[in-house]
């Protein structure tokens, strides 16, 4: 590959990746919100 | 220890996250982005394609994400009542048909892309790709759309497929949010990454001489990134990009509203809103990239990949990539082509499904259907109206479909709901709607891009698309326009669309009566498409009114 080519997909990959597994974590680690909230899962009896 | 809550609702946040990040990704972050980026400045198109993604995709995500919850909180699942409920002008309900209407249109068409991913995954793993050479893939492809026996042996099979899947999608929506779309998304999703990373491994390490391939997977991924920085200087590559980003997203088809409508006021939707975006962009970029261009490169060689995409992505997916797995042995051809047609077809449920739940929530909602009624009405409608498409899809129903439903009204509803957003509802209480519970602060400058920005980008692709010049050569045209000499509409400009210029000219060059017949009859079934989409906008149009009717009584 060229080097302008590796350049631009090397960057564009890193930067869209390491946004996309960024904000994932973020919602993983997210603190559940008192109830009643939006989702039916975490309903604790 | 869990119990579920009595109204519907989404099971976790990572479900959500999914459903909507599945809504987004679609056949063509596969099959159209690679194809936009080899035929619009290679590796710089990723320039303009940043650009809009921040300047009209993120804003618009986290409207629509704002938009929907607002109104959900007010008891609104479907757009004509979500934008009711935010201005006291009743004609926005009827804009907001657009949000049904788009899904329903969309729908029937797009179910039939899906049932020839299911179909090929079935065929590939029966092994009736192996041992073919290329005109038999390809000839085994127009028998399917021509209805001639191929795969079961029978006539019609496409027909039938598209039966399945229609059914396969009324039946997921028909379990509800949780136990349907959420479970669908929760599967659909890791095994659509996990084939796509598998297969863009494959892709970029083949090695020229190895499995039958003549050049290196780095050839093809040479090709689709090498920047051609002089094209960033042509509108025609800036409206591609906005055009990709805007179809990728999803966004203006009321589907993230209703996604979203089932989010309580004080729940978080700035960093959901992020969260599923830029899984689409990797699924996108990082993978979509990787895949179909490296693949066909090392196979065919950049000539011919060039001569195919110009002939659309289907075709190169469809026509092409059965034989070239078939080239890399008997199980690994069969696994690989299973993987490529599963993706695909893992997107494309996961999109179709999303376009469900605005119909189903619609009646839910103003005439009180059970959840399986709906789904199964919506599995009923989207049959009447994709057969049309099916059967007709050589004389280019198919097409047409996607133009109006899938293009215009897109762009059209986008851009209305943007400024109903930023200048009815107003950006303060917007920028309230945005923010409320939310995980992340979004940036003050986003205030701004949200008001002027966004809706600016949104008519100029708009105006653009309404007037596009012969050969996308805007410098060209403006220059003969100024000199007095008019101007010459591009076929696919939606004021050559409305004259029927491509196919007038089509009937004017035909040879023979036999093609002059066959291209009238085309123009009467081209005709006949946009008065049944017409057809079905009035229909929505008639229930919102009696719906408004019923609640003003109740």
């Amino acid at each position: 590959m060229n080097a302008s080519a590796l350049w631009m997909m090397i960057s564009a990959n890193v930067v869209i990746a390491s946004l996309a597994v960024y904000f994932l974590w973020r919602v993983l680690r997210a603190k559940k919100r008192p109830e009643p909230d939006s989702f039916s899962e975490n309903v604790e009896d | 220890m869990v119990r579920k809550k009595d109204n519907e609702s989404w099971g976790t946040r990572l479900g959500l996250v999914l459903a909507m990040a599945g809504n987004a990704v679609g056949l063509g972050n596969f099959l159209r982005f690679p194809v936009q980026a080899v035929q619009n400045g290679g590796g710089a198109f990723i320039i303009p394609y940043f650009i809009c993604f921040l300047l009209m995709g993120i804003p618009l995500l986290w409207v629509e994400w704002a938009t929907g919850r607002f109104g959900g909180n007010k008891g609104h699942h479907s757009t004509p009542f979500i934008l009711d409920s935010m201005t006291k002008q009743s004609i926005w309900k009827y804009v907001g048909v657009f949000g049904i209407f788009t899904n329903l249109a969309v729908a029937a068409y797009y179910c039939y892309i899906e049932s020839w991913t299911m179909t090929y995954v079935v065929k590939t793993l029966l092994g009736h790709f192996v041992n073919t050479t290329p005109e038999k893939v390809s000839a085994a492809f127009d028998c399917y759309l021509d209805f001639d026996p191929t795969f079961t042996g029978l006539p019609f099979e496409a027909v039938f497929a598209f039966v399945i899947c229609v059914i396969l999608n009324a039946w997921v929506l028909s379990k509800g949010l949780v136990d349907g779309v959420e479970k669908a998304a929760k599967i659909g999703m890791p095994m659509l990454i996990l084939f796509g990373v598998a297969l863009s491994f494959s892709g970029i390490t083949l090695q020229a001489g190895e499995r039958g391939a003549i050049y290196d997977g780095t050839v093809g991924l040479n090709y689709l990134w090498t920047p051609d920085f002089t094209s960033l200087t042509n509108p025609s590559v800036w409206l591609a990009a906005a055009g990709q980003i805007f179809f990728t997203l999803s966004v203006g088809m009321g589907t993230i509203q209703c996604y979203a409508s089932y989010v309580k006021k004080n729940d978080d939707i700035t960093l959901n809103a992020m969260s599923a975006g830029w899984m689409n962009e990797f699924v996108e970029v990082c993978l979509g990239s990787a895949i179909l261009i490296p693949i066909a490169v090392g196979y065919l060689g950049i000539d011919k990949v060039l001569e195919l995409t110009q002939q659309g992505a289907l075709g190169l997916g469809f026509r092409t990539m059965p034989y070239l797995f078939s080239q890399w042995g008997e199980v690994l051809g069969i696994v690989a082509g299973a993987m490529f047609f599963g993706l695909l077809f893992f997107a494309g449920l996961t999109s179709s499904l999303a376009m469900g739940t605005p119909w189903v929530g619609f009646l839910q909602d103003e005439f009180k259907w059970n959840r399986k009624q709906a789904a199964w009405s919506f599995g009923a409608i989207v049959f009447m109206l994709g057969l049309p498409t099916v059967l007709f899809f050589r004389q280019g129903v198919f097409d047409e479909f996607d133009y109006w439903a899938g293009t215009v009204s897109l762009v059209l509803f986008a851009l209305l709901e943007s400024i109903l957003f930023a200048w009815i509802f107003g950006m303060d209480k917007g920028w309230k709607a945005i923010n409320d519970g939310g995980d992340i602060q979004v940036p003050e400058i986003f205030k701004f891009i949200i008001k002027y920005v966004t809706p600016a980008f949104l008519l100029l692709v708009f105006v653009a698309s309404l007037l596009a010049p012969e050969g996308r050569n805007w410098y060209v045209s403006v220059g003969q326009l100024l000199d007095g000499q008019g101007w010459s509409f591009s076929d696919q400009a939606i004021v050559a669309k409305l004259m029927n210029q491509d196919i007038n000219k089509a009937i004017l060059v035909a040879d023979g009566f036999q093609q002059k017949a066959d291209m009238l009859f085309k123009k009467e079934l081209i005709n006949g498409s946009r008065l049944l989409l017409l057809l079905v906008f009035g229909g929505i149009c008639l229930l919102v009114y009696i719906a408004g009717n019923n609640r003003k009584k109740r």
